[in-house]
Parts: C-alpha cells; structure tokens; sequence
C-alpha cells in the first residue's frame, strides 16, 4: 500500500510543477518526475507477494507478473523520446523569443498582438 | 528508500537552479530502478537507469547550455495551483481505497492473461525471460508502434533542430578539454560499454535486458566518445547521416522479419515458420526483432544527441562561442 501512496504523493508533486512553475524546462522536468511516478504504480501493481523476477529458473514456482513490466519498458523508451521532443521544442522557442518563461512569452505575444492593431 | 524518494522531489520542486533540478531528476530515476529492482522488474530497472537517468540528463543539461541555467522566481501565487494538486490527490487517494491490496496473488491484474504467459512462455517461445518473449512475440505488434513512435520523435527533435551544418565553425563543439586522464579512462571504459552492450543485445533472452536497453546502452558509448573527443572526431567515428539512416533500416529490419514470417505462410509478426519447429522459429525470430529494436533505438538517441549538442543559437553566438 505505501508504495501506491509513494507513487500518488511523487505524481502530485511533479504536478504541482508542471503548473505552478512557468520555466518551460522545468516544465519538462516535472512531466518526466510525473511519468515516472505512474511507472511506480504499474510496477508496484505488477509485484506478488513471495514471487521473484520473471526469468524462469529451476526451483522458483511464483513470478511476478511481467505485462505491467513489458508495458512500463517501452513507455520508459517513449517517454524519454517525447522528453527530447519537449525540450527541442523549448529550443526554438529560445531562439524565437529570448526566453523560456512562460509570463515573457505572454507578454511579448500580447505586444505583437497590438502593435498589429495599431498598425491596422 | 522511499523517503529518499519523497526528499528527491521536494528537493526539485523547491530548486530555483535548474542544472540542480536536473541533476535531482537523475538521482530520482537511479531511485527509481533501485525501487524496480526491489520489486522484482529487473528489465524495467535496467531500461529506467539507462534510458531515464543516463539520457534524459545528458539532453536536459544540453538544453540548459541553450536555455539558462535559472529560472526566474514567479510572481504569481502558489496558492491555486496548491489547491488543484491537493484535491486531485485526494481523489487519486480516494480511488486508491478500491485498490487491490499490495502483492495479493488473486488481483485482476493477475488473473487476466498474465498466467499463460508466465506458465506457457518458456514453452512456446524458447524464451526464459517472459520480458522478453511477450514484449518480442505476444505483444511484437504494440513493440513495432512503439519502436515507431521514438522513430517519429527523432524524425520530429531532428526537424526542430535542423540536421544540417550551418556555416563552419557556428556548429561543431569542442571536446571538454585535452585532460590526458579523460582520454585514457575514455578510451577503455568505451570498448566495456560497448561490450556490454553487445552481451545485454545477445543475452537479452536469458537474463535481463534487451533491444531498447541495448541500443541505448551502445549509444551511450559513442557519446562518450563525441563528448572526450570532440564532435569532430566523433562525427569521423559515427557520421550523422548513418545514425538517421539506421533507425529507418531497424524499423525496417523489425518489419522484414514479419513479412518473412507471413511469406513463409503464418500471420504477420508470428516467428514459428522461422525454423524446422515453432519453439526454435520463436526464439530466432525474437532475436532478430531485439536486433532491429536495437539498432533503431540506438540510431534515434544518437541522432537525437547529435541534434541537441553542438547546437548553438543565433541570438546569443557571441555569448556561446566565448
């Protein structure tokens, strides 16, 4: 049970930076903390008391359940993957704006908006 | 461990630095495999360790060099965002009530298709690590999406970023330093990662391991070298161009060996027709298809890692090349 709890309390702090923070970046680093968090829940889902690690060997009679495992590996694989994505995006958006804060970018959006008004 | 787990991420949340945020991030993923370990997924920890620590900060900590190391302080009030995270969960709480209890051998999860693969793997396939088997033969369809949805974002990081040389000396990074010791350790712990790579590809069937870890694994060995060396003589070593080139030929290869299969009379992506007899026609056929996962997986982070390092931005190519 504590290790769901973990994983709940670990989920909800990387919320809270994903949306309380306005760096993109670490935007970023709070979907991976978050995603990682859910890995904890699966895997803890997938563990039988007693058991051992799903590699058959002579002697051993209870495994834990490897599809929640097989499941986690490859989401682990696209997870970093759409981090890159995440984070190339960030990039163009540095070299577009001078800034990966979230407030900056606003306000220079609203600016443009504007000053597009103004001219029209 | 768990409590070094919570520190971990309050530690995170709290850090106005993001280079330590970053850093955090990676002790959080060791802790994480660590904690996978301890819950019997020996595959999951290995693929969390190489792919989620050892990746993700080496791309964090490249952006960051672009991006800024602080992040400034926000002016707006932690109290709404305070309120959501606590009612969500409280809710996730709630559901978790409902939850069977933890290591009970008769929840759903357990009782659904999970016993044939654990009693009639090693049978059907020849596998004795059911990671392995289910994720390369029961489930080789969601692998092939899978394998293609890190193609496509590599497809994506390398349209973002560009894959091209700009203009001589603006791309092109340095090594760390001419320090001796760093091309001597360099160059001996290059040939054991790589080894070991080679050893988690082939091996993957018996013991942990397998494409996806693999692949990233050997990547890590040529980054080493790109980032001891310089990008220059890496680039010598691994052209960018044939690191893009072999993600596309491990799709590719992934596929071919399901078309083999169907041609040969079966189902697309069912490996028995393989061999002279379905067990031996598995076992081949997962082999192979962890050999097109790896080469894939190994193209896309290095041609992911090619695109983030040696980058520089055209507002600040003063700053940057000082």
């Amino acid at each position: 049970m504590h290790n769901y709890l973990l994983s709940v309390f670990l989920m909800m702090g990387s919320l809270y930076v994903v949306i309380a923070h306005g760096n993109l970046v670490k935007k970023v680093i709070g979907l991976g903390m978050f995603s990682t968090a859910v890995f904890i829940f699966y895997i803890a889902m997938g563990k039988i008391a007693g058991g051992s690690a799903p590699i058959v060997e002579e002697g051993v009679t209870v495994y834990s359940n490897p599809v929640p495992h097989v499941l986690m590996l490859t989401a682990i694989v696209v997870g970093v993957a759409s981090t890159a994505v995440g984070l190339s995006l960030a990039i163009r958006i540095k070299a577009a704006y001078g800034t990966v804060e979230e407030d900056e970018i606003t306000a220079q959006d609203n600016r443009a908006e504007e000053q597009m008004e103004a001219d029209s | 461990m768990l409590a070094l787990l919570v520190v971990t991420v309050i530690a995170a949340v709290r850090s106005e630095d993001l280079f330590a945020a970053a850093v955090l991030f990676g002790i959080y993923s060791f802790l994480t495999a660590v904690l996978f370990m301890d819950l019997d997924a020996v595959d999951v920890a290995f693929t969390e360790a190489s792919v989620g620590a050892g990746v993700s900060t080496v791309l964090l900590l490249s952006t960051l060099r672009l991006t800024g190391r602080f992040q400034r302080k926000s002016r707006r009030s932690p109290v709404l965002p305070l309120l959501v995270v606590a009612m969500t969960g409280a809710a996730l709480v709630y559901g978790m009530l409902d939850v069977p209890r933890f290591g009970d051998p008769l929840a759903p999860a357990h009782t659904h298709v999970a016993p044939r693969y654990v009693q009639e793997g090693m049978n059907e396939t020849g596998v004795p690590n059911m990671v392995t088997g289910i994720l390369a033969s029961y489930r080789g369809y969601d692998t092939l999406g899978e394998t293609i949805v890190v193609f496509t974002a590599a497809l994506a990081v390398m349209m973002l970023l560009g894959t091209r040389v700009r203009g001589g000396s603006s791309r092109g990074r340095e090594a760390i330093g001419d320090l001796l010791v760093l091309r001597v350790v360099g160059k001996v712990l290059i040939s054991f990662i790589l080894l070991f790579a080679l050893y988690v590809q082939f091996h993957g069937d018996y013991g942990a391991g397998g494409g996806f870890q693999a692949g990233v694994i050997f990547a890590t060995g040529f980054i080493v070298y790109d980032l001891v060396f310089g990008e220059a003589d890496g680039r010598r070593v691994m052209p960018h161009v044939q690191a893009e080139r072999l993600i596309a030929l491990g799709i590719l290869f992934y596929i071919g060996v399901g078309v083999v299969g169907m041609l040969l009379g079966s189902n697309f992506l069912d490996y028995s027709p393989l061999a002279h007899d379905p067990v031996h026609g598995q076992h081949l056929g997962i082999l192979l298809v962890e050999f097109g996962i790896g080469v894939a997986v190994f193209g896309a982070v290095m041609s992911i890692f090619n695109a983030f390092s040696g980058l520089r931005l055209p507002t600040d190519n003063g700053q940057a090349d000082a």
